[in-house]
């Protein structure tokens, strides 16, 4: 109980860490300079740090597991948390560029950790740009399914290069994702809604996922319950537009 | 040291640019671009050549900051920080074709079917326009650029074309190499990436393919303020050798390199050879880098040292007829000299053509009466045909402080940054 004292940014009943103790601006700009280290190529990303589990942290390689799934701009881990005990065996990762919304995931991962054993060990979390650095993480056609939920709209027409999804990044996100891979967006703001379904539509690397499909696949229900800002919008009742597509080889 | 940093950016509105060269892959001719200058020498004609120029002269209103020739030798193209690129005809040296840029120009290659131009500007887009049939160019004709592809907002460096022309490799300031697939309708951009060079670990400066008749489809070589020189499989994007040329300049070096690294500034393959010349920051001379292709490695072959001249390259020129290596050295807009745009020419001659053995004909700096075109060249090229030698010294200082200032990352204490944050202007202020 005294331990617990001495640590007020963890809540006493859940022991997950409180939000209030994580406040952090609401955007962040993605143009400035990082000054936090990145590495030099997907093979220098250190598994044993974010899943000890999975991989001892003797440099023995006893698992060929690659991280399938990457949520960027994961916020406060809402998604991370749902998609870890709905595919258990599979490596995923959360990206935020705010230091202390990810500190917070951190905690809030550990945390889930220490309460359920064996469960969560699958989930990371990582403080990076991935606009500037994502072929830094992953390689060619690693990916099965990307995630860029309620992402910052940047209404100007001059910050329309701030958005994380734009013409030029799905070339980048093409590359990660292997063919058959599925890109997931939502927004609640129709204007960026309909920015990214056209951005989508007209790259010629990625094909829209069928209704049926749609229905069938578990991940969508996710989309705009799982997240803390999608619940702030079915609070609000606010309207939601997602875009869902996948990764197909360009005819040419 | 805060002053220090608060003085660099007060001063970046006065930009120094570095001395470029270029050679004609016969060596017909040779160029030279200093500030908005741009010379060029006739070494068929032996005479000096004027460029014709619809636009009226002079022809850059601004710093150049890249020159080429196409690889066929039937075009050349200059841009800059005036945000024109122009096309020029390397026969009658006529302007034949301009293309805006919206931003300021920093990397140019020509496709060699001499059919496509791309160029890249200051905030990561590389951009992409027909270029015109030589011979249905009469007029002056003005190309719109469409997009090709994007680094997310970083300054690219260097693009360079395969020699096959199936890929465009663009080099950026965030440790990148990117290749990506050159699509068969360019206008509508280039989407399919084929992979991406990761392991330099500052930026990169430059790239450069090193083939053979072995190895049509050559190897891409790169240069990076890291101080080494790296091979690349651009296809798997993997990292073949890494050479540190860094260290081997160091030790010919009395005073050390400040930061222990040397940035590599320049390199240029020496054409129909698996040897590439590699300028360094602060070396008097230049690194020769020995491919040795089968065994897909680099070992430093030898460093020519310039002696009793202050000489240090800004840029690397050379063709594939005469195996020699033309480098400038020079800068623009300096201040606090009578010469405002100084620059100096110098030839290596003996480089042997596609030698097995690395260098085994000693390669020797040449005098000035010696080089192609002798004097009259140099003053040409040169602007005039003696400078003081100190003004040398300051150029390179001046553009290692430019580069540095251009392309490497500012690292602020945490408590400067932290007192920067707090004195931002949008924070809102608690009444």
């Amino acid at each position: 109980m005294l331990e617990k004292e001495t640590n007020p940014t963890i809540s006493k009943s859940t022991g997950l860490p409180r939000k209030r103790f994580y406040r952090a601006r609401a955007h962040s700009n993605p143009l400035s300079d990082s000054h936090f280290p990145i590495p030099v190529s997907p093979s220098h990303v250190d598994y044993s740090v974010h899943y000890p589990i999975f991989f001892a942290s003797d440099g023995q390689v006893n698992c060929s597991k690659k991280i399938q799934f990457a949520d960027v701009g994961c916020g406060f881990g809402g998604l991370l948390i749902s998609l870890s005990t709905l595919f258990p065996e599979t490596l995923m990762i959360g990206m935020e560029l705010r230091d202390k919304v990810t500190e917070y995931v951190k905690e809030r991962i550990s945390a889930l950790r220490v309460t359920n054993p064996g469960q969560y060990e699958n989930v990371s979390v990582v403080r990076t740009n991935s606009m500037k650095y994502i072929p830094n993480y992953f390689e060619k056609g690693q990916l099965t399914k990307m995630f860029f939920l309620f992402p910052d709209p940047h209404f100007k027409e001059k910050n329309h290069r701030r958005r994380v999804i734009s013409p030029q990044l799905l070339d980048e996100y093409a590359y990660v994702l292997g063919v058959g891979g599925i890109i997931y967006t939502i927004t609640d703001v129709e204007e960026l809604g309909d920015w990214m379904k056209s951005c989508l539509e007209n790259h010629p690397m990625f094909e829209p996922v069928t209704e049926e499909q749609l229905e069938a696949d578990p991940v969508v229900k996710l989309l705009s319950s799982a997240t803390e800002e999608g619940q702030k919008v079915a609070r609000n009742g606010g309207q939601t537009f997602q875009a869902v597509f996948r990764r197909i080889v360009p005819t040419s | 040291m805060d002053n220090q940093i608060e003085e660099r950016e007060n001063n970046r509105d006065i930009e120094v640019t570095p001395a470029l060269i270029a050679v004609h892959p016969d060596q017909s001719f040779v160029s030279v671009a200093v500030g908005s200058d741009l010379r060029v020498y006739d070494l068929l004609g032996d005479c000096a050549v004027s460029l014709l120029d619809a636009s009226g002269s002079p022809s850059h209103k601004d710093s150049i900051r890249a020159i080429r020739y196409g690889a066929n030798g039937k075009l050349f193209v200059s841009a800059g920080d005036d945000k024109v690129v122009k096309i020029w005809s390397a026969d009658t040296w006529r302007c034949i074709s301009s293309v805006c840029s919206e931003k300021r120009v920093s990397a140019v290659a020509i496709r060699n079917d001499g059919r496509h131009v791309c160029f890249a500007d200051k905030f990561g887009v590389v951009w992409v326009a027909d270029l015109p049939e030589l011979d249905e160019s009469e007029a002056v004709v003005d190309k719109k650029a469409a997009p090709l592809l994007a680094h997310y907002c970083s300054i690219i460096t260097s693009l360079e074309f395969s020699p096959d022309g199936q890929f465009v490799i663009s080099a950026d300031r965030d440790f990148k190499i990117r290749v990506t697939v050159f699509p068969k309708k360019p206008l509508e951009g280039a989407h399919e990436i084929q992979s991406f060079c990761l392991g330099h670990t500052e930026f990169v400066s430059c790239l450069d393919f090193v083939c053979t008749v072995n190895y049509p489809q050559g190897f891409l070589v790169s240069g990076s303020g890291d101080s080494t020189v790296r091979l690349w499989d651009i296809t798997s994007g993997s990292l073949l050798d890494t050479c540190e040329v860094g260290a081997k300049a160091g030790h010919l070096e009395s005073d050390g390199s400040d930061e222990g690294y040397s940035t590599v500034t320049d390199l240029c393959v020496i054409l129909d050879s698996t040897l590439v010349a590699v300028a360094i920051q602060s070396l008097q001379g230049i690194v020769v880098v020995s491919c040795n292709l089968p065994a897909q490695s680099l070992s430093v072959a030898k460093v020519v040292s310039i002696a009793g001249e202050n000489f240090i390259p800004t840029s690397l020129g050379s063709s594939s007829s005469s195996g020699s290596l033309w480098m400038v050295t020079g800068a623009s807009n300096l201040p606090g000299f009578d010469y405002p745009s100084p620059s100096r020419v110098k030839v290596i001659s003996g480089f042997k053509k596609s030698s097995p053995e690395p260098v085994e004909h000693e390669p020797n700096v040449m005098e000035d009466d010696d080089i192609p075109g002798g004097m009259k060249l140099l003053e040409k090229l040169q602007g005039s045909a003696s400078i003081e030698e100190k003004v040398f010294l300051a150029a390179a200082e001046a553009v290692k402080t430019a580069m540095r200032n251009l392309l490497i990352k500012k690292q602020y204490p945490v408590e400067k940054r932290e007192f920067r944050k707090r004195t931002r202007n949008d924070k809102k202020i608690k009444q």
